[in-house]
């Protein structure tokens, strides 16, 4: 019975320990950095569909040059700015961005800003907006 | 005046250009076409074989020397000098040409020869290098997977690989490490209808004029009528590759 509660309680002593070391839990994402009225779909609708959309749009902007705002990663990075201490909007490396703050939470790694650019290109933009 | 006024104020005179735009065409009597109007893509059509974008470029014209264009598109493209000319990816460079008899130098600007048959599309293992229906060759960074066969098939050395991590891409262009790239005609100024690329627009902007970005299959464009009117070439025309981007003076 004493050996058992050993080794109970050293299991204990592991677990606390393991999730001492993992860190703080990410703080739940702020969902309501939006310029806009509201989102191209519902939220319920976004969370679940918003990388089958700009997936689908990737596609028919690159091969066909169909250059919609509407599912455009580009639209998505427009409307949801959120701006750091220097009031400039921070990007994807900071906590706070839109698209990171969620993508932290749920430990789903994104890509995109490899080679997106994950902040609105400021000044006047050339022809290419 | 508020920032809404203003977009309310473009968006009735764009309105009002749109009308007359049509107003013009269809006021012209049966038979005549009007010249000169933009014919910018609405966003949400695909880009069709109608089109052949391409370039005209008149060496004569070129200064050597003059490095405008590469700077241009390196601004435009948000292309950043890491490594030096070695490593760095390069759309457009500058080429000196010697004649070996009379020693007569040429000064050029050469990039990616957006051609008809494109080795590099050919070679490309994942169906990254691509040749959009409009002529226009690229690459779909979303599937290259940085092989570099491209690179080697490319006659005209035109495409670069990119070593290092890109963290201040522009949003109309985005760039990655491990990917190929190679000068796309500003495409994303093409598909917004909104005039030359940036090569093209400095080099007139240095009062060169070396440059001529247009549709070679409307015969009404410029390029179309430098085209018929002059002799030109293309660079390595015994590869057959039909390049949408010419020369004069070579």
């Amino acid at each position: 019975m004493n050996k058992l509660l050993v080794i109970l309680a050293s299991m204990a002593v592991l677990l606390i320990g393991s999730t001492a070391s993992a860190g703080s839990p990410k703080p739940l994402p702020n969902l309501d950095n939006v310029q806009g009225d509201k989102c191209v779909a519902p939220k319920e609708v976004i969370r679940v569909e918003h990388m089958e959309y700009i997936m689908h749009q990737r596609d028919e902007t690159m091969h066909r040059g169909i250059r919609t705002s509407k599912h455009s990663l580009k639209g998505c990075i427009n409307c949801h700015i959120v701006k750091g201490d220097d009031g400039k909007p921070v990007n994807f490396m900071d906590d706070r961005h839109f698209c990171n703050s969620c993508h932290e939470y749920a430990a789903v790694q994104m890509d995109c800003f490899q080679c997106h650019a994950s902040t609105p290109t400021p000044g006047p933009v050339a022809a290419g907006k | 005046m508020s920032s809404k006024e203003s977009n309310e104020t473009n968006k009735s005179r764009r309105q009002f250009l749109g009308a007359a735009a049509a107003t013009a065409t269809m006021t012209v009597a049966p038979g005549v076409t009007v010249i000169g109007l933009a014919q910018a893509k609405p966003v949400d059509q695909a880009v069709s074989s109608k089109n052949r974008w391409g370039l005209l470029i008149d060496s004569n014209k070129c200064a050597s020397g003059c490095d405008a264009c590469v700077t241009a598109c390196n601004t435009e493209n948000g292309i950043e000098e890491i490594h030096g000319p070695e490593t760095d990816p390069q759309w457009i460079r500058k080429v000196t040409l010697k004649h070996k008899a009379s020693g007569r130098e040429t000064s050029l600007p050469l990039m990616c020869q957006h051609c008809e048959h494109p080795p590099c599309v050919d070679v490309c293992p994942t169906g990254a290098s691509f040749r959009r229906e409009d002529g226009i060759v690229l690459v779909d960074r979303h599937t290259c997977i940085g092989c570099r066969y491209c690179m080697m098939a490319c006659p005209y050395k035109a495409r670069s690989f990119v070593h290092e991590t890109l963290t201040q891409q522009v949003e109309y262009m985005p760039r990655g490490k491990g990917c190929v790239e190679s000068c796309t005609l500003c495409v994303h100024r093409v598909d917004a209808g909104s005039g030359d690329p940036a090569c093209v627009e400095a080099c007139n902007k240095e009062n060169h004029n070396a440059m001529m970005f247009g549709d070679l299959n409307d015969k009404y464009s410029d390029i179309n009528q430098e085209l018929r009117a002059y002799k030109t070439r293309e660079l390595r025309a015994d590869l057959n590759l039909n390049t949408g981007v010419r020369y004069r003076g070579i």
